[in-house]
């Protein structure tokens, strides 16, 4: 009776949450299909904001942006991030952590001070702002990510495999590729995830060292919800979509594998 | 062996250039002023001086740590429990509910903001209920109730992961031990739990007492273009009023500010872990 009772409060609690979490989104995602304006009542369904959406060349050049800067970030940040990280777990203590201390900045400073120090830095160095400023910004803070997530997987692998190849005549290049690598890709593909979540979600960098027009969706989010628009509601719904696919098939697919090797 | 080394060297330099340089500009640009070139380096604190002089200033630094303060105490008091309940959870319901708990992180923050907007306005949907019900329009929006709440939307999935983490790892023997032991439950989670949960609740409170005070986006888009906090204040200076010097004396304030809490909160957490162990109870080892 006593266990019976404790489930039912976990589960209308655990219930509350996910809806405090999830009636938002509901609602902004039901009326992206309004076909009015109004955000509270419901007129009828359309598709009349997707078409909008699909219509402005500003929301489509920001999303365009906001993917290809992710893609970049997280192919560049990831195989520098690699790289440095298993350098770093052969160098000295004392430059490794060094090296740590300086990664870490970007992580540990609030995202404003981030954003400011790079803004200033692109301005005195007099770069244009605009699409590569905002690149190399995003590359700037993923790669701290991805050594994070890499150098302890490292720590743990036997020091001696790499010698050992070596040794068997591989050159240090096919040691790290056939060696290192393969035992570590768990930890570089997470690494890799969060660099580009990372990069998609990112405001508050992009907006300081942007300029010249160019913005992404956070930054067109940002002005333009000034008034209330349901294009908004029709972009963040592909979004949510989107993202709730590729999350569905992260965490789906490696459940349907160990069933199969199961079933095998 | 050696020649590995040589894969961390490029990435050595690009973070001294893209993190260190952008660092000691800040402070460069934070103790000089507009008018005279920061390569001359006249040294002034007349910035921080404005800042500490203007009690507009010292109101808006209160005001941010006092929300953000808010907002951690209502994730642990919120975050705990859900946190708890899913740790006790199993097998494959557990690993749903905390994939459902933590997913809205996946979504874009500014999007995430921007739906409570409809929710809270004068003609959103809580005042309408509100008026079906007879009860008149209610100031939502734009007030510290709804920067609070949009700050305890974005940052709880935070507070529930790393107590969730520390939770989960815990021996579930020790629970059954202190019960075996005599203690009731309420002495159990406050003997046993709570403190081996602590770390995880000292890693909450970093990850979400950051974000909240140098937030600016919720302040802005709920608090409407009144309502200040100091991410406010540090993007006014940059984007509209182009005092950069000013500008980067504030964050650099809000830096040391934050810099500070957070070493407090380490030294409360190493604290109680050594009363714990004065007191006989509390860590095994």
């Amino acid at each position: 009776m006593v266990k019976w009772r404790g489930k039912l409060l976990s589960g209308s609690y655990l219930g509350l949450i996910l809806l405090f979490f999830y009636l938002p989104i509901i609602i902004m995602i039901v009326f992206s299909f309004n076909s009015s304006r109004s955000l509270t009542i419901w007129n009828g369904f359309s598709l009349e904001w997707y078409e909008k959406l699909f219509h402005s060349e500003d929301m489509m050049q920001a999303v365009i942006n906001t993917f290809s800067i992710a893609i970049l970030a997280t192919a560049i940040s990831t195989v520098v991030g690699t790289l440095t990280a298993v350098g770093l777990s052969k160098s000295k203590r004392i430059l490794r952590e060094c090296v740590l201390a300086l990664n870490d900045l970007p992580m540990l400073n609030p995202d404003i001070v981030t954003a400011i120090g790079l803004m200033l830095f692109f301005t005195s160095l007099r770069i244009e702002k605009g699409y590569v400023t905002m690149l190399l910004a995003h590359i700037a803070f993923c790669i701290p990510y991805v050594i994070l997530s890499v150098l302890p997987k490292l720590r743990t692998l036997d020091p001696n495999l790499a010698e050992a190849a070596m040794d068997l005549g591989a050159t240090p290049w096919q040691a790290l590729m056939k060696v290192i690598i393969p035992q570590i890709i768990p930890a570089v593909i997470s690494g890799a995830l969060i660099a580009f979540t990372m990069s998609l979600d990112d405001f508050v960098i992009s907006y300081f060292v942007t300029g010249n027009g160019v913005s992404n969706i956070s930054i067109l989010v940002y002005t333009m919800s000034k008034r209330i628009n349901p294009t908004i509601n029709a972009l963040s719904t592909i979004l949510v979509v989107m993202i709730t696919v590729v999350l569905i098939l992260i965490n789906v697919v490696p459940l349907l594998r160990k069933k199969e090797g199961v079933a095998k | 062996m050696k020649s590995f080394r040589e894969l961390s060297y490029p990435y050595i330099v690009w973070a001294c250039v893209m993190i260190g340089i952008p660092m000691i500009l800040i402070i460069l640009y934070a103790f000089t002023q507009s008018g005279n070139s920061v390569t001359t380096f006249t040294f002034t604190i007349e910035n921080f001086l404005d800042f500490f002089n203007d009690s507009v200033f010292i109101q808006v630094l209160m005001q941010s740590l006092k929300i953000a303060l808010i907002t951690t105490v209502l994730c642990i008091l919120i975050g705990y429990p859900a946190a708890f309940f899913v740790s006790r959870m199993e097998g494959r319901m557990k690993a749903t509910i905390f994939l459902l708990l933590t997913m809205p992180m996946w979504i874009n923050m500014l999007v995430r903001t921007y739906s409570w907007i409809s929710i809270l306005s004068d003609s959103g949907l809580i005042n309408t209920i509100l008026g079906y019900l007879g009860i008149g329009p209610i100031q939502l929006l734009y007030t510290d109730f709804s920067v609070s709440l949009g700050m305890v939307y974005n940052f709880l999935p935070f507070m529930i992961i790393s107590i969730f983490n520390s939770l989960d790892k815990m021996d579930k023997g020790l629970l059954e031990a202190s019960a075996d032991l005599g203690a009731n439950k309420v002495q159990t989670f406050l003997r046993v739990m709570l403190p081996l949960s602590l770390p995880g609740v000292i890693t909450g409170i970093t990850l979400v007492f950051l974000p909240a005070v140098s937030s600016f986006v919720i302040p802005k888009l709920l608090g409407g273009g009144q309502y200040v906090l100091i991410g406010n204040l540090i993007e006014t200076q940059f984007i509209s009023v182009g005092e950069w010097h000013f500008g980067s004396a504030i964050s650099l304030v809000m830096t040391i500010i934050i810099m500070i809490s957070m070493y407090l909160t380490k030294r409360v957490d190493k604290q109680s872990a050594s009363d714990s162990v004065a007191s006989g109870g509390g860590r095994i080892w």
